[in-house]
């Protein structure tokens, strides 16, 4: 599956925060075009893996290239123009920002105007070139369904459509990779199924390669390509979504026993 | 706060360039043009004492909206507005004096390099925050005063150093009705150059900044550059500002430039409202107005006879900071959004009018 060059490779990753060890020797790569999801319990490391990715952490060793190139000293900023968009386990909007604002700020490394060409709109072509960008959001935020809410301030809105402009902002970077952090989080099912459709969609008809936290398994399995179990910071097994569902190793350390439901239980016990 | 949107309902845009204009409506569009064009007839009609006091809120006014941009736009803070100020006072004189180069191109001479030296003295913005960078700022405010005071080649040390008129075509913009002009060309400029900052690029970017740094970051916002930016547009106003004010004045001298004035700067800004083009424009208004009101009012009380005039007179400089501090602490309590949010409520409530709740 992974003879080509993958687009994002990550080999013998470690990070620790004094004691804690986050992770420990993580090695793994996604390919163009696949949904990659990882799993685990709570405090696995998941989301620290994404924030060294994303630029957020440094690991304390390993390497990780993007589209072949070393990533592991470029600041997060120089990462999303290399091309790769994230959103938040945590929300992370800007909250005072209306909905558009938000998305408009995801097209900051493709706009060129500046603290001089802003300023005089008219004559150096920033109106122009905001306009176009401004065009192709509207473009994202009719694929997302939030063309009601988009002169609403961020931080006034609810917890689900805060989730879907986090989306729409990423999107808006036009990334190569975009990183989703438990985009379902908190959703009821109807949301649920339009998220994943979403990212069905950025993954199939947008182009873009997924790497996905998400701790419900039904949606898991229904979409991704790939899916890798990390437990206690080292990563315990990947493959297929079947091969998962069968690893002995994994429903030890992660599934309880063969019921889905108990995946929540599990995780209540590791913050115990 | 700042785009919180508060459109009436039923105003649809049909196009996203009726979307991103810089006034909400036509009618208040409108509007701001023809006081612009009706402030152009004001030399004809006004006394030089209300000339003056446009001139004053201009001048004072690009140089709050900087401070702005830094505070209310960029969530940073500044003690040593105030001394930038000074600084693009003296630099525009020191060009006009020193290099023979002509007012009209040394004002704009002044933001620029006002603008490095707030970037260098912003330095310390990409490490720290709040508080550290609060007193960062404040010394910033004391070297610069200490350096016009020391530095005789530059600002004449304490004798001051004269400033020529603004001279164009020969014409000499020397008086009050005449510089009236200059003034109200340069707060129009100055403005749209702010608000149409802050609908384009780096002015998402700073409210990115100030909103939530580190998904700003993510979101390929390079920290780093926006806050010391943000600290050099912030002294190319306070530059420009005080360029205006010098060439007005036909002499700069270094004891104005105080902690004081920099405090008074952020009472405009907190009182007009934080993050709000159009609120430093409204909070200089107030601050200027504010002692003349109060003056207006101890005369009535003098006049009066309820009380002896000598004493209140006397004392009325003090009345006038203590009235900015007590306006300031009120605002903070019941206003804290300022001026430009009231405005926004005010206007609102009109737009439904008869059919309001
Ligand atoms: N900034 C930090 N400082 C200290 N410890 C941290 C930090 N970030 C993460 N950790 C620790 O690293 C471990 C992994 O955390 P991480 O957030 O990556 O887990 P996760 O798999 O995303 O969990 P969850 O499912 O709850 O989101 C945890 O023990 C956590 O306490
Ligand atoms: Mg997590």
């Amino acid at each position: 599956m992974n003879s080509a060059a993958p687009l994002l490779a990550i080999s013998q990753v470690s990070l620790a925060f004094g004691g804690v060890k986050a992770l420990t020797d993580v090695n793994f790569k996604v390919s163009k075009g696949e949904v990659f999801s990882i799993i685990g319990p709570n405090g696995a490391g998941k989301t620290s893996m994404l924030n060294c990715i994303s630029g957020r952490y440094r690991p304390n060793h390993g390497s990780i290239t993007f589209k072949g190139k070393e990533m592991t000293s470029l600041k997060p900023n120089e990462r999303s123009d290399l091309g790769i968009g994230r959103t938040f386990q945590n929300l992370a909007l800007f909250g005072h920002m209306s909905v558009l604002d938000n998305i408009m700020v995801g097209r900051h490394h493709l706009l060129k105007n500046n603290f001089t060409t802003g300023p005089l709109y008219w004559v150096s072509g920033a109106q122009k070139e905001e306009l176009k960008h401004r065009r192709e959001v509207e473009d994202i935020i009719d694929f997302l369904e939030i063309s009601h809410i988009r002169k609403k301030q961020a931080g006034t809105l609810s917890y689900g459509l805060r989730k879907r402009v986090e989306l729409a902002r990423a999107v808006a970077l036009k990334p190569d990779l975009i990183l989703l952090d438990e985009p379902m989080a908190g959703m009821n099912q109807e949301e649920k199924e339009d998220m994943a459709r979403f990212i069905l969609d950025l993954n199939e008809e947008w182009g873009m390669t997924v790497v996905m936290i998400e701790h419900d398994m039904g949606v898991v399995m229904g979409i991704s390509n790939r899916v890798m179990v990390l437990d206690f910071g080292r990563k315990i097994a990947e493959g297929l979504p079947d091969e998962i569902m069968a690893n002995e190793h994994v429903k030890k350390a992660y599934l309880g026993e063969e019921d889905e439901l108990l995946v929540e239980e599990d995780a209540v016990e590791e913050i115990a | 706060m700042i785009t919180l949107s508060m459109r009436p309902c039923g105003d649809f845009r049909t196009t996203y360039k009726a979307d991103t204009r810089i006034f909400d409506t036509r009618l208040i569009q409108a509007v701001a043009i023809a006081s612009v064009i009706g402030l152009c007839f004001a030399p004809l009609v006004l006394d030089a004492y209300y000339l003056t006091l446009f001139i004053q809120i201009s001048y004072l006014a690009i140089a709050a909206l900087g401070l702005n941009i830094l505070v209310g736009f960029t969530g940073q803070i500044s003690l040593g507005h105030g001394a930038f100020f000074g600084f693009g006072a003296f630099a525009s004189a020191w060009f006009t004096n020193s290099f023979a180069i002509p007012v009209w191109i040394s004002i704009p001479m002044a933001g620029w390099f006002t603008m490095a030296v707030g970037m260098l003295f912003g330095l310390p913005a990409a490490r720290i925050k709040g508080l550290y960078l609060a007193i960062a700022t404040l010394a910033a405010q004391f070297i610069i005063e200490d350096f016009f005071a020391r530095a005789e080649w530059f600002s004449g040390g304490a004798y001051g150093a004269a400033a020529e008129p603004v001279i164009l075509f020969g014409y000499a913009f020397d008086s009050d009705e005449s510089f009236f002009y200059i003034a109200l060309f340069a707060l129009v400029f100055m403005y749209l150059w702010g608000a149409n900052l802050m609908r384009s690029r780096d002015g998402r970017a700073f409210v990115a900044v100030r909103d939530h740094y580190l998904s700003a970051e993510i979101m390929g916002i390079n920290l780093t550059w926006y806050r010391l930016l943000s600290f050099g547009v912030s002294s190319f106003y306070a530059g420009i500002g005080g360029a205006l004010y010098g060439h007005y004045l036909g002499f700069v001298s270094a004891e104005g430039f105080t902690l004081m004035m920099s405090v008074q700067f952020l009472a405009m800004i907190i009182i007009g409202g934080l993050g709000s083009v159009q609120g430093a424009l409204m909070g200089t208004i107030f601050i200027v107005l504010l002692p003349e009101v109060l003056e207006a009012i101890v005369g009535l009380i003098t006049h009066s006879g309820l009380v002896s005039a000598g004493n209140v007179v006397e004392n009325l400089s003090y009345f006038k900071e203590m009235a900015i501090g007590l306006v300031i602490i009120l605002f903070l309590i019941f206003e804290p959004d300022g001026l430009a949010h009231r405005w926004k409520q005010i206007k609102a409530y009109w737009k439904y009018y008869p059919f309001a709740y």
